[in-house]
């Protein structure tokens, strides 16, 4: 009998995360997946388990972790509720490309479909929302589907996976031999870079007149920061991007022309409907971004640079489509491209942003009224973290507000919920965000209502000594939709108004430093202490109740019809 | 043109997988998409299995269909084909009363021209089988039902393509 080389399922699964490098992962405990905790407890000085406040809380601060990182950031939990509460953090995670692999226990395989004690069907439930799962019931399937779950999971366009343990395979011993997977015989993570489709896009790029450029993710999750800088900047091509694009080069570059989309800046959504060439780079023309379809850049010659084959004239039919790896595609067409520069074009850029200054950002960042604006603590928060922070938003006004004005110098550094609109995402994914990089400043920006969806990740906080930055802006409302209400429903108020707790008690209750400001004069002093702290630090900020986020593209309306009131 | 509404038949070789037919199922179900029917079953290569859908849609819907289902993990290789491209069957089973084959010859002569089979014959019921295109289908039951049909099924279509398929090179593409 060898019996003494062979380990336990559960014992598989930690070794698996150990030899992918994980280092760090995010659960709650339960039945089903309590072998695997008792491993983790066994490795503890190899493999950091961050115990959340809430499974939902773990997926995301999972995907704090892989956006700031772009490593695969791992959540677990055991089966039945622990496993449902996975299916929020799943979907943001897959419309989002967010590499991330969740395990969640399972009951033993002699009871699957016997409506035992915490049964769900995880897999069935999940299959909508991840790039792939599984579900495991023999330990020896364990190292070779955890090393697919990761490659699958990294690999092309990005996304969550799921592996679905029964609790019989985590006790069942195996002689553990782990591979990393390189390659799926049904699976073409990149497709091959056609380079004829270089050639049309080259040229059309080399002989446009009012061209611009909207890059989204695909630029970040290629790493072709680089190469995207270099081709903006030989082109000499306005750039726009989506909410999920920004920080992939500084937002301080001149050829940096805003946000495009709902809330997005009024030039580049102007002018998306009188550039001759629109080059989508790494995007995925969602509804947000492109208002009313039919009129969308339909003057203009498209191309996209696009990783899925699957998002080539989904809602845009274009011109030209490069598909493959950002990076490769971005260096190969370099040197087929003219050194350029579009200076009248680009002054039309400047007249609109100037109107847009006059009618939006000003009172904004400098308002004269009395009330706090969202606006005036962004451009606070980026005084004192000189645009080198990462901000992770929530979901609602703040966020747009936090995605208009936050100042990055580094790529990566917008963390939000972008696809799905999450509201409570940013609470754990800043935890996340935060332990994958402790060196970078981590603040998230949360509304009062967001903040309570996950307020009890202040627990994790606290006991995980996690210093992020808190800033919560109150305005007492469910401000986004009170918004709309007031935009489109008459000012009917319907279930909008929050009668809120004191949150600096909540707070100081969790032995969190906490300050609140409701004034003008209080504001940037308070900035600056959170900022200064060693520690986490919440801050809550009063602001005005109904202001609104300006512009706006209204659903159904085109991007040129943009109102900026 | 792209507006009209056609049949059109999805062949997708895959990998065996337990959870491959919700997957596939759900791209449908989310776009409210009617399966007109589905088949499952081994392909001509070893471990690889092949689904034949058909579905009435639009050129634009299929050809987004069939890059959501290209991209999931386990599908080697998903295609679509307009009718004239395929060479396709159903089958499908009748079972009627055994009295009415001998009272009344007309129905023999309704089975020996639709090129319909018997496959059993009991004191009580006989059985026959048709395989062919829908139409043909259709006109045999409509035939058959002026006697009395106490059960009827018809299978998925299953269909063969005109052009080669290259599952094989994909395949072997992997291992180099
Ligand atoms: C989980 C979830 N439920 C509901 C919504 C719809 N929703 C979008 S924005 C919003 C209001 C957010 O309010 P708050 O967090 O206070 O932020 P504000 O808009 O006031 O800045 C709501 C309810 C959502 N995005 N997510």
């Amino acid at each position: 009998m060898n019996n003494t080389k062979k380990i336990s399922g559960s014992e598989a699964v930690v070794k698996c995360l150990i030899a992918e490098g994980i280092e760090i992962i995010y659960g709650y405990p339960g039945g089903a997946i309590m072998p695997v905790y008792d491993e983790l407890y066994k490795y503890e000085d190899q493999i950091h388990h961050v115990l959340t406040r809430h499974e939902q809380g773990a997926t995301h601060s999972a995907q704090g972790f892989a956006r700031i990182s772009g490593k695969v950031g791992v959540a677990i939990a055991t089966s039945g509720p622990g496993a449902t509460n996975l299916v929020t953090g799943l979907a943001d995670a897959q419309i989002d490309s967010t590499p991330m692999v969740c395990i969640t226990g399972q009951v033993s395989s002699n009871l699957l479909g016997s409506d035992a004690f915490q049964e769900t069907d995880i897999v069935g439930i999940s299959t909508p929302v991840t790039k792939w799962n599984h579900q495991v019931t023999k330990a020896s399937d364990i190292p070779k589907v955890l090393a697919k779950a990761f490659y699958i999971a990294k690999s092309g366009r990005p996304g969550p996976v799921l592996i679905d343990i029964t609790k019989d395979a985590q006790f069942e011993l195996l002689d553990f031999n782990y591979k990393k997977v390189t390659g799926i015989r049904s699976y073409k993570p990149i497709p091959k870079l056609d380079t004829t489709s270089l050639d049309l896009a080259a040229d059309l790029i080399n002989k446009s007149i009012k061209p611009m450029i909207v890059w989204g993710q695909g630029v970040i999750l290629a790493e072709a920061e680089n190469e995207f800088k270099k081709f903006v900047e030989k082109t000499g091509i306005p750039a726009a991007w989506t909410i999920m694009g920004v920080s992939a080069i500084p937002t301080s570059h001149p050829l940096n022309v805003g946000m495009v989309g709902m809330h997005g800046n009024y030039a580049p959504n102007m002018l998306t409907n009188e550039c001759d060439l629109l080059i989508a780079i790494g995007m995925r023309f969602d509804d947000r971004v492109t208002g009313n379809l039919d009129k969308y850049a339909k003057q203009a010659k498209i191309i996209h640079f696009e990783i899925d084959p699957a998002e080539i004239d989904k809602n845009v039919k274009v011109d030209v489509s490069v598909l493959g790896d950002a990076k490769e595609s971005l260096s190969k067409i370099l040197p087929l491209l003219k050194t350029r520069t579009h200076n009248s074009w680009l002054v039309k850029f400047k007249e609109l942003y100037d109107i847009e200054y006059d009618s939006v950002i000003k009172d904004d960042l400098f308002p004269t009224k009395d009330g706090l604006t969202m606006g005036e603590v962004l451009k606070e928060i980026n005084t004192y973290t000189k645009g080198n922070a990462a901000i992770v938003s929530d979901v609602g006004q703040h966020q747009m507000i936090a995605c208009r004005y936050a100042n990055f110098n580094k790529s990566r550094s917008n963390i939000t919920s972008g696809g799905l609109g999450t509201m409570g995402f940013a609470l754990p994914a800043a935890i996340g965000a935060k332990m994958a990089c402790p060196e970078r400043e981590v603040v998230a920006v949360i509304g009062d209502g967001g903040f309570q969806m996950t307020i009890q990740e202040l627990g994790t906080i606290f006991q995980s000594k996690v210093p992020v930055k808190i800033v919560v802006l109150n305005n007492s409302f469910l401000g986004m939709v009170r918004q709309w209400q007031q935009l489109f429903f008459e000012k009917r108020y319907a279930s909008t108004e929050m009668v809120n707790p004191d949150f600096t008690a909540i707070a100081k209750g969790y032995y969190i430093k906490s300050k609140k400001v409701s004034k003008r004069e209080e504001l940037s002093s308070a900035v600056e202490e959170m900022i200064n702290s060693k520690d986490s630090f919440f801050l809550e900020v009063v602001v005005e109740k109904e202001a609104n986020v300006f512009p706006m593209i209204q659903s159904g309306a085109s991007v040129s019809e943009i109102r900026l009131k | 043109m792209e507006k009209e509404i056609k049949t059109f038949t999805v062949s997708i070789y895959t990998e065996n997988n337990i959870g491959l037919l919700n997957r596939i199922s759900a791209i449908f179900q989310r776009r409210h998409i009617n399966i007109e029917s589905l088949n499952s079953s081994v392909s001509e290569i070893e471990g690889v299995y092949r689904f034949t859908i058909l579905i009435n849609v639009t050129e634009t819907q299929i050809k987004k269909i069939i890059g959501q289902i290209d991209k999931q993990i386990e599908v080697i290789k998903a295609y679509y084909h307009n009718e004239d491209d395929t060479v396709y069957q159903e089958s499908c089973l009748f079972k009627i009363k055994s009295s009415l084959l001998f009272d009344d010859r007309q129905i023999q002569n309704i089975i020996k021209d639709s090129n319909a089979r018997i496959v059993t014959v009991n004191k009580q019921f006989f059985v026959i089988e048709k395989s062919g295109r829908r139409k043909e289908i259709d006109s045999l039951y409509d035939k058959l039902n002026e006697y009395g049909i106490m059960q009827f099924v018809r299978s998925g279509a299953i269909a063969i393509t005109k052009e080669p398929m290259n599952i094989s090179e994909i395949l072997s593409e992997f291992k180099n």
